[in-house]
């Protein structure tokens, strides 16, 4: 029986500002016309998974108090450089957009975005309370747009002031002008003190104009929470940083670069023994007794340390300084680690608390062996490859070391091996240890590489992991796999949300298998496959319901494309061919790479000159 | 727009769509379809290469040895016949009726087609050689057991393991030599896979390789030299002088001639040569053989419905 009734318009706001979920969120949106309004009005974060989804005025127009939000640009596939420069992903009209309409926006994260420095400066200019900056995998910005950043949110005005009065172009200049301390703008720069909290390059490619960046965060300036500055190349200023950590009581997490030598690291934790995360330089120097023990004891001093990270060119004698901290340690990242196995094994059995390990290779079977009896509450490991372009195997890890983690960490969630050998056998015991996968990614070195033992492909083994973790939501395939494989992911794979796909397969019904199958595919991203125009044409519809599609060496012919492209008209069907127009070869030539996603914002117009969009011509009345 | 419910019934017949078999409207509409879209502007092309045409290309058959894997060939006949790498498909009940006019390569000129140079590289791979953006890792992860202390481009490192294990060529990796017989013949060959980058060019080597010993067979044993045909009793009786002008300039391979090559590939299956795209072949590849067609029963069937 409905009835009706109304609630006031604050009580649902409320209520509503307890959900965060942006799933819930959006089913709250459709529930009613007046809730629709309602959220829309109060909903603070915004997550746009493809940048060229939808457009930044309909993000504006529909909600227009958003205060933090989240964008995605170049497919997944651009980290290992299949994606060619220039393609896009442009953050430029979002900021621009931004700029006007969201005075009050506090965070910004970017995920695979192109940001320039004016767009770094805008920000820097347009948001009198930013907060929060992360940009991750992106490019495109040099340490003068971080500069900016890190000078003053409210730079701007002055900036726009002065320019008016003085009419000066560069920006260094007026830089220096508002920082110098005597300066009559002083008493300004105190008002707006910068609230940044975040500022955090997490495996971006900076270009390092000048190590005097870091300088540029006034005296005044004690509210970093968090500081990543692993990627950049350049050594940055010691005496700034140090300085820089000294005044700000808040900061958690500091992830140094590698150019930080070791013994200056106790200085700098001594500075912040609050520490939660530390991300060391370079983990080696002179062996001397000194700098160990001092190195000790400022481990030691470190409370809360949690999380380790860093660890280039490890010198093992050093290792031991951390022990101290080790029992409390959940994330332990030594993936540049050079370390053997038995000094590994060393620093992970003192590590019960461990949830995240990431790793080389060098660790072995036998150090994950170890680990899977020191630390029964593991949840994620990643294995990473030493030698990845070697021809044999350099370390001594298998299958096996695997098999060993599946069996003794009853945890365990996420997997990503890298290795040179498996078999279906393993893969099956891997699934009945652990039926609580959620993430799977395993990559057999070489392509097509058989069950080393049968032989035989290795479509049962990955079947066995769809079908016992039922709760699986990313997989990644390799190794020799037939069209069954993807047949069992079809069935059995219905939460799937991420699948990648390489060197697997035999014909489209592969491609069908997980196109007709897969109930909550999202993404999809398949290189070198045998997959042509029929599975993806017969379910045309399906990609409407999934944020992308990649498809690269594959077999679909342009036709295809432009026949989906106009079939199709809220999917943008992005041709990637640097062999030039496709028009110039015949329809049934394949395309290089291929790129299809949903949007409501049409084409989009900043493709570069090897991107085609296969236009949607249903006004032309086809055939 | 195209919405799903408000297709027009033409939308509705160019649209692929799938069903169990035995269902007769989706097949029939996706018959009808493949039709359509073989006379619109989607044009189908096919692999073709001098020496295979296409419209003497067999299926498979029952020629094929039996596997692991339920390989059942199937596939439905076009009123063009078309190559295609689906010849070949497993075939589980729910198996989507699919025709054979998949428009797999293109045929440029001159050139062997191959998807893109980037795909030369990527899909050619044998066991050693550098494939873009394989395995999938960040540039930053590239370069650790060399004890490199800065980021250098991933190029660099990669070009170090190939200069380790070969060759300058246009291939990459090393010499892949595979076996190949020849009915009839009771030495065989070997040929670098790797030194070819299309059909065309192995075949005349194949042509090249047997035709001498052909002939020196012809000659011990027969006496006839003028005969390509490689039957080492005599040739076959009528359409000569046409037959062998033309296996002369061809060779004795697929299409013109009386033999077939095929292939055995790395799942032990029984593979024409030319139903995929070279660097597919060469990555699958394992022995090849002439066979004389015959020896294929299935070949003469389709020919028949061609």
């Amino acid at each position: 029986m409905a009835y009706t009734f109304s609630f006031p318009e604050e009580v649902l706001e409320h209520v509503f500002s307890f959900i965060e979920s942006e799933k819930d969120r959006n089913a709250i949106s459709l529930v009613c016309k007046s809730w629709y309004e309602i959220e829309r009005w109060c909903r603070r974060r915004v997550f746009v998974g493809n940048c060229y989804a939808v457009s930044p005025m309909m993000v504006i127009k529909r909600f227009p108090e958003v205060r933090s939000i989240a964008l995605k640009g170049k497919p997944h596939f651009a980290d290992f450089n299949l994606v060619p420069e220039g393609w896009g992903g442009y953050v430029c009209p979002w900021i621009a957009a931004m700029a006007c309409a969201f005075p009050w926006l506090e965070e910004i994260r970017l995920k695979r975005m192109v940001i320039t420095d004016e767009s770094l400066e805008l920000i820097a200019k347009s948001f009198k309370n930013f907060k929060v900056l992360v940009l991750t995998s992106c490019e495109g910005f040099t340490t003068d747009g971080l500069a900016a950043i890190a000078a003053n949110c409210r730079f701007a005005s002055f900036i726009f002031l002065i320019s008016q009065v003085l009419n000066l172009l560069d920006f260094n200049f007026v830089f220096e002008l508002v920082l110098n301390k005597g300066h009559k703008f002083e008493s300004k720069l105190c008002l707006c003190l910068v609230n940044l909290r975040e500022l955090d390059l997490q495996e971006s490619e900076v270009e390092d104009l000048s190590g005097h960046w870091l300088s540029h965060f006034p005296d005044s300036y004690t509210s970093l929470v968090s500081l990543n500055i692993s990627c950049l190349g350049n050594e940055v200023s010691l005496s700034s940083l140090e300085r820089l950590l000294g005044r700000c009581p808040n900061l958690q997490t500091l992830r140094l670069n590698r150019a930080v030598p070791l013994d200056r690291l106790p200085n700098l934790l001594r500075r912040c023994p609050q520490l939660v995360e530390l991300g060391t330089g370079v983990y080696s120097t002179e062996m001397r007794p000194e700098v160990f023990s001092n190195l000790e004891a400022a481990f030691s001093g470190c409370k809360q340390l949690k999380s380790l990270s860093g660890f280039w060119d490890v010198l093992p004698s050093y290792l031991p300084a951390v022990y101290p901290i080790c029992s409390r340690l959940t994330s332990l990242n030594l993936s540049y680690a050079i370390v053997q196995s038995s000094d590994l094994i060393k620093l992970i059995s003192q590590c019960p608390s461990l949830l995240r390990l990431w790793v080389l290779d060098y660790i072995e079977d036998a150090g994950l062996y170890a680990l899977a009896a020191s630390c029964k509450d593991l949840r994620e490991l990643r294995v990473f490859p030493s030698d990845p372009f070697g021809l044999e195997p350099n370390v001594a890890l298998t299958e096996q070391g695997l098999v060993s983690v599946s069996e003794g960490c009853p945890k365990l969630q996420s997997v990503l091996y890298f290795c040179r050998q498996m078999s279906n056998a393993a893969l099956n015991t891997i699934a009945r240890n652990r039926p609580n996968l959620t993430r799977f990614r395993l990559c057999i070195i070489e392509p097509r590489t058989p069950d080393y033992i049968t032989l035989e492909p290795l479509d049962s083994g990955f079947g066995a992991i769809v079908e016992h973790c039922k709760d699986l939501q990313r997989l990644s395939l390799s190794g020799l796999l037939t069209d069954r494989v993807f047949e069992y992911i079809g069935t059995y794979g219905k939460k799937l949300e991420m699948l990648s796909v390489a060197f697997a397969g035999d014909s489209d019904l592969g491609l069908h298998h997980v196109l007709s199958g897969c109930d909550n595919l999202r993404k999809l991203e398949i290189r070198d496959c045998p997959f042509g125009d029929k599975a993806l044409l017969a379910n045309a519809a399906k990609l409407e319901t999934m944020r992308s599609l990649w498809m690269s060496s594959c077999s679909v012919s342009y036709g295809a494309c432009k026949l989906l492209g106009q079939k199709m008209p809220r999917l943008n069907v992005e041709v990637i061919d640097e062999r030039g127009p496709p028009d110039s070869r015949p329809e049934s030539c394949p395309v290089e790479k291929l790129y299809i996603y949903r949007t409501i914002a049409g084409p989009r117009l900043d493709m570069p000159g090897f991107v085609w969009t296969m236009e949607d011509d249903s006004s032309l009345g086809l055939e | 727009m195209w919405q799903r419910n408000h297709k027009s019934s033409e939308e509705r017949k160019l649209e692929l769509r799938l069903g169990p078999p035995g269902e007769e409207s989706p097949n029939e509409s996706i018959k009808k379809c493949n039709r359509e879209r073989n006379e619109s502007s989607l044009t189908l092309g096919y692999f073709s290469t001098q020496k295979i045409s296409s419209s003497d290309k067999p299926g498979p058959g029952g020629a094929m040895l039996p596997s692991a894997w339920p390989s059942t060939s199937y596939h439905q006949h076009q009123p063009k016949a078309k190559a295609s790498f689906l010849q070949l498909q497993s075939c589980p009940k729910n198996m989507i009726v699919m025709g054979k006019d998949v428009p797999q390569l293109c045929c440029v000129e001159n050139k062997t087609f191959s998807p893109s140079s980037a795909n030369t590289a990527v899909s050619k791979r044998t066991a050693s050689g550098p494939v873009v953006g394989w395995p999938p890792i960040r540039s930053f992860r590239k370069n650790i057991a060399s004890g490199s202390t800065s980021k250098l481009p991933s190029g660099s490192h990669q070009h170090q393991h190939v200069v380790k294990d070969k060759v300058a060529g246009k291939n990459s990796g090393k010499g892949l030599f595979v076996k190949i017989n020849m009915d009839g013949v009771p030495i065989g060959r070997k040929v670098d896979i790797n030194a070819y980058d299309s059909y065309e060019k192995l075949s005349s080597a194949v042509d090249e390789l047997f035709r001498g010993l052909l002939v020196e067979l012809n000659l011990s044993h027969v006496g006839s030299s003028s005969c390509y045909s490689g039957q080492r009793d005599s040739c076959a009786g009528g359409n000569q002088n046409k037959e062998e002008e033309k296996k002369a300039n061809t060779g004795l391979l697929v299409g013109s001639g009386e033999y077939t090559l095929v292939y055995e590939d790395n799942e032990g299956d029984r593979m024409l040569v030319g139903d995929v795209p070279w660097h597919m072949f060469v990555s699958t590849v394992k022995r090849v053989r002439v066979l004389k067609r015959s020896d294929l029963p299935a070949f003469t069937h389709s020919s028949k419905q061609n």
